[in-house]
């Protein structure tokens, strides 16, 4: 890649992720994939390690593949072993000679796979420090197997197991902040990004990821129609709105600097990314105002935090 | 060895790829997701200006890129969600109802 993003110029190479997959109508996830998969450059491989998931069980029915590069099948908690596992046989058969050229190590997992289940193995790939970038597709929930909450889930977010009614007001607990966790294992490359404009924000930190020698880690959002409960059709609304909120902060830590990707002009209210969406219909209801004033509290404290800690 | 093409629900499990593997590159593009649309997206290609900024939020790679130019949809892999409308700054998608773009 030249040291300018030009989206005209990316766009022109062939999808690493084809059509013919089985992901929803608007699926944030097949962006994110597609996205990340697009900032390898064109005479490069990969292989592509899915932790069970909404994207591994819709882009690899047998006998269809959607990738056009190699990919392995792994269970819902060793996906970054997997992975670890075939870079290490990887790099061995370098050394003896027998295999040659240059091939990326890429995991796919959505927050299930990241935050709960796969987190173990993830913590244990980046600490041995194999060669490879686990990308985490946040959609906030265990979307695949029906909308559950996971400890990535919003707080008041309604999914099938924080429901909302006389005993409970959707989930009561706080996101995990997983990036914050990745930072902390001193890794060389940690990013946080979302599915945007032009896609210069998603497309950079990948390529820095891919081609950044060590274990590397990408947060990304990826809003999911279904759970979220909002119109397919509005993607890139919602993920902007994430942002101009600083619900969603973009920013990456480089060999322990961080850096903040994105500063809003004009920071939005917390409510402006929370109506769209129906799981969080109820904290719009007479009486439930105090929700959304916690929400609003609990995001500016993170943001805070995270400008003192980039020095913005 | 079997192809991915003559795989199907009738196969014998005796002629199927050992382990499950397939060996062919992104032989998904064979399967018709076409038929999940409800909604369908007219492209007008006179008030297209090649901006692409439709083509990273396709969720299906249905708009290809040829040459700087976006051709076309992909009718047999685009389930009609509607991101290329929302997010083209100019009137160059339409959405219609129903499954064919008319």
């Amino acid at each position: 890649m030249s040291k300018v993003y030009n989206l005209k110029r990316e766009v022109e190479k062939p999808p690493r992720l084809t059509g013919g997959h089985r992901l929803c109508a608007g699926c944030g996830a097949g962006v994110v994939v597609a996205g990340v998969l697009r900032a390898l450059n064109k005479e490069d491989r990969a292989v592509v390690v899915n932790a069970t998931g909404c994207v591994e069980v819709s882009t690899f029915m047998y006998p269809y593949t959607a990738y056009t590069d190699s990919f392995i099948h792994s269970a819902f908690e060793n996906a970054a072993a997997t992975c670890s596992g075939v870079e290490a046989a990887y790099k061995a058969l370098q050394r003896r000679g027998k295999v040659n050229g240059v091939v990326k190590f890429i995991t796919f997992a959505g927050d299930g796979g990241t935050y709960d289940i796969g987190f173990q193995s993830l913590s244990g790939a980046m600490e041995r420090g194999h060669d490879m970038v686990y990308v985490c597709y946040d959609n906030e929930a265990y979307m695949n197997t029906g909308i559950q909450r996971s400890s990535s889930t919003p707080r008041f977010a309604r999914t099938t197991t924080s429901p909302v009614g006389s005993a409970g007001q959707g989930k009561p607990q706080n996101k995990k902040d997983i990036t914050e966790i990745m930072v902390a294992h001193h890794i060389p490359y940690v990013a946080q990004t979302a599915p945007l404009g032009n896609f210069k924000d998603l497309h950079i930190k990948s390529h820095k990821a891919i081609y950044t020698e060590g274990p590397c880690f990408l947060n990304i959002l990826s809003p999911c129609p279904r759970g979220w409960d909002y119109p397919a059709s509005k993607l890139a609304e919602i993920t902007r709105l994430a942002v101009e909120t600083c619900v969603w902060p973009l920013f990456e830590v480089e060999e322990g600097i961080w850096r903040l990707s994105y500063i809003p002009k004009k920071k939005l209210p917390v409510e402006e990314f929370l109506r769209p969406q129906g799981r969080f219909r109820h904290m719009f209801l007479k009486g439930n105002e105090w929700m959304i004033e916690t929400a609003q509290a609990y995001v500016d404290e993170k943001w805070e935090r995270l400008l003192e800690r980039t020095g913005a | 060895m079997i192809r991915a093409k003559d795989i199907n629900e009738h196969t014998p499990w005796q002629d199927l790829t050992p382990g499950g593997e397939i060996y062919e590159p992104g032989t998904a593009r064979a399967f018709n997701t076409g038929t999940w649309r409800t909604h369908t997206p007219v492209f007008h290609a006179d008030a297209c200006k090649h901006c692409m900024l439709c083509v990273p939020f396709c969720p299906d790679s249905a708009i290809p890129v040829k040459d700087g130019k976006r051709l076309d949809f992909d009718y047999m892999h685009c389930k009609g969600c509607g991101i290329c409308e929302d997010v083209c700054p100019f009137p160059a998608i339409t959405m219609v109802a129903g499954g064919v773009p008319k």
